[in-house]
């Protein structure tokens, strides 16, 4: 974040495998998008009856390269922890696709794609803020799409963690039979108040940057990267426990960058958790669009699947047939395991297959991301077990 | 003397009384096992009788070793879960060795005949022979196999008898479709007729509900 950065669409150079639909995505708000494209990546093979694939939805400001290295960036696969051959999610047994979410920036439509005009043909103006706001549930009814186009009539399992977690609930609640086990970790059934306060803390962050310019920064060839690197320091937090903090940084110092013209360097010297957390800012900068921000943490801040169903989230899951695993992390306070459990009691209700589990870690809600042999095991047995029920061997 | 780890949750040898609690349950039947501990009894009756077995268990760590078996188990604490659950859910729901130590074992029972058409329950009997001549012999606590850890450790806040637990479904309005007294060992005593007898000399009672 100390150089200005300039590059309004990280996504731009670069052409993303996907689809394009245009026959019209209608959406929760009541805008219809004329056409749409779902970006993704798939990894293994799909046997011969389709009944393998295996859905994963990626978090807020994840993207599809989940088990490979990131073309962007250059880092490998956001979990690539979990999914590859041998790995929990199996790819040399199951066939694993990986869509970016609508509203995304890494190919799927979203601020970031052309707008259309009235007349519903394609304008060469990004959408910017006039892209219409999504939800969790246009998100998933465009990967609907997606699954449909591959032939895909039931999906052995949808998975994601956060937010990817809150696509695999929508999933199962609004297309029951297409899919076999749906595994929501480390997250919810509703955007707590907690986590709509840090997520509006980061879009005031994006506001206050002048480079911002309304949404509009396209024009000037100028980025909000002070604001959008805000906005990810503080949701940074959030990820993280105190106890991760304490034990990666503590109270150690660290020399102040030299090219640093900032008022803390006055001081000479930096807490080395400022350090990291500038770095974590600069860097998402480089590959994030501060409207795909605003847009997708407003998705998740709308996301409340009880309040969809009259306010009973047993609702939402009547008669189902899918099998659920739900997993959170003790240290999690983004996602804390009373709201998995508030889950997995509504699922009692409605009669469902379900698992739920609270897994030792001090890593906060980063934790589903990283290496948790507990969380990994668990993951591998629920899907082995689900695989036996679905005909596919143990 | 040893000093014990504390004891937060049953430990129990889910082997000794998975034969003769499947032989209760009817095959293809809906389960609820409440403290199923590894899962170990669901998985028994999937395998062998096709039964929609699901499980509830207090302690994560078995929860954890549970589901990476693959099998359904959720962390949950039957004074407390069993009420979201819907009425006639399951065929039967299952508490092995485990009423002696909730904290409300006739809300549980209760709970347990709501949501199930059929509950079966099997628990430690504190009426044992052993354990009666312990206490009147020694003044102390009984401690013997079955009740191996000292008062002030146990789990066990509820401990019963066969007769007791006889009285209690008279008084709650549950059949006793079927009942038995076993060792240690899972082997059924022979004191089918003679509750009396049956409580003297089994070290654990096995029943099988159903409301009236």
């Amino acid at each position: 974040m100390d150089q200005p950065a300039t590059r309004a669409d990280p996504a731009a150079s670069f052409s993303h495998s996907h689809v394009a639909f245009d026959d019209g995505l209608a959406l929760e708000c009541g805008t219809t998008l004329r056409r749409h494209t779902v970006a993704f990546r798939s990894y293994g093979t799909l046997n011969a009856a389709r009944t393998n694939a295996i859905l994963v939805c990626h978090a807020l400001t994840g993207d599809q390269y989940a088990a490979e290295r990131h073309p962007l960036t250059d880092k490998p696969g956001w979990w690539e922890a979990v999914v590859g051959p041998g790995k929990p999610v199996d790819t040399g047994r199951f066939f694993v696709i990986c869509p970016n979410v609508l509203g995304g920036c890494m190919g799927s439509t979203g601020p970031l794609s052309n707008r259309d005009a009235p007349d519903g043909s394609e304008t060469d103006e990004p959408w910017g803020t006039d892209f219409p706001p999504v939800t969790i549930r246009d998100m998933v009814r465009a990967q609907k799409r997606l699954i449909d186009h591959l032939g895909i009539a039931r999906l052995f399992a949808v998975l994601g963690g956060s937010m990817g977690g809150m696509q695999a609930l929508q999933w199962a609640a609004l297309y029951p039979d297409s899919v076999f086990a749906a595994l929501p970790i480390a997250s919810a059934s509703y955007h707590s108040a907690q986590n709509i306060a840090f997520h509006e803390v980061g879009r005031q962050a994006i506001f206050a940057d002048p480079d911002w310019q309304n949404g509009q920064y396209w024009r000037s060839g100028r980025i909000p990267a002070r604001g959008l690197a805000v906005a990810r320091m503080c949701a940074h937090i959030t990820y993280l426990s105190e106890e991760a903090l304490t034990l990666k940084f503590g109270r150690r110092l660290q020399n102040a960058p030299k090219d640093s013209t900032e008022a803390i360097s006055l001081f000479g010297e930096m807490f080395e958790v400022e350090s990291y957390l500038r770095h974590q800012g600069s860097t998402f900068v480089q590959r994030f669009d501060a409207n795909s921000y605003l847009t997708i943490t407003r998705a998740m801040d709308y996301f409340d699947l009880g309040a969809d169903c009259g306010g009973d989230l047993a609702m939402a899951f009547k008669g189902t047939k899918t099998r659920f695993l739900l997993a959170s992390f003790t240290s999690d306070w983004l996602f804390p395991t009373a709201e998995s459990r508030s889950v997995a009691r509504a699922l009692n209700r409605a009669g469902a297959n379900v698992s739920f589990v609270e897994l030792p870690s001090d890593k906060g809600h980063d934790a589903f991301l990283l290496d948790e042999p507990d969380f990994h095991r668990t993951l591998a047995g629920f899907l082995r077990g689900c695989a036996v029920h679905a005909g596919l061997g143990g | 003397m040893t000093i014990l780890d504390p004891v937060r949750f049953l430990t129990k040898n889910m082997r000794v009384d998975l034969e003769l609690i499947a032989g209760m349950i009817a095959p293809g039947a809906r389960v609820l096992d409440i403290g199923c501990g590894d899962g170990s009894l669901i998985d028994h009756l999937f395998q062998t009788k096709g039964c929609d077995a699901r499980g509830i268990e207090i302690d994560m760590a078995e929860v954890t070793r549970a589901v990476a078996h693959g099998l359904p188990v959720m962390q949950g604490d039957a004074d407390i879960d069993l009420e979201h659950y819907p009425d006639g859910a399951f065929d039967y729901v299952v508490l092995s060795r485990a009423l002696q130590a909730v904290e409300r074992p006739r809300a549980v029972l209760r709970q347990m005949l709501r949501i199930g058409t059929r509950a079966v329950v099997s628990f430690p009997n504190f009426g044992h022979w052993l354990v009666r001549w312990q206490l009147v012999a020694t003044g102390r606590m009984p401690m013997t196999e079955t009740w191996d850890r000292p008062w002030h450790e146990t789990p066990n806040i509820h401990p019963c008898t066969i007769r007791d637990f006889f009285i209690l479904c008279e008084e709650e309005g549950y059949v006793v479709e079927q009942w038995l007294a076993a060792d240690e060992g899972g082997r059924r005593a022979p004191w089918r007729r003679f509750i009396r007898m049956a409580n003297l000399f089994g070290e654990q009672g096995l029943f099988l509900l159903r409301h009236r």
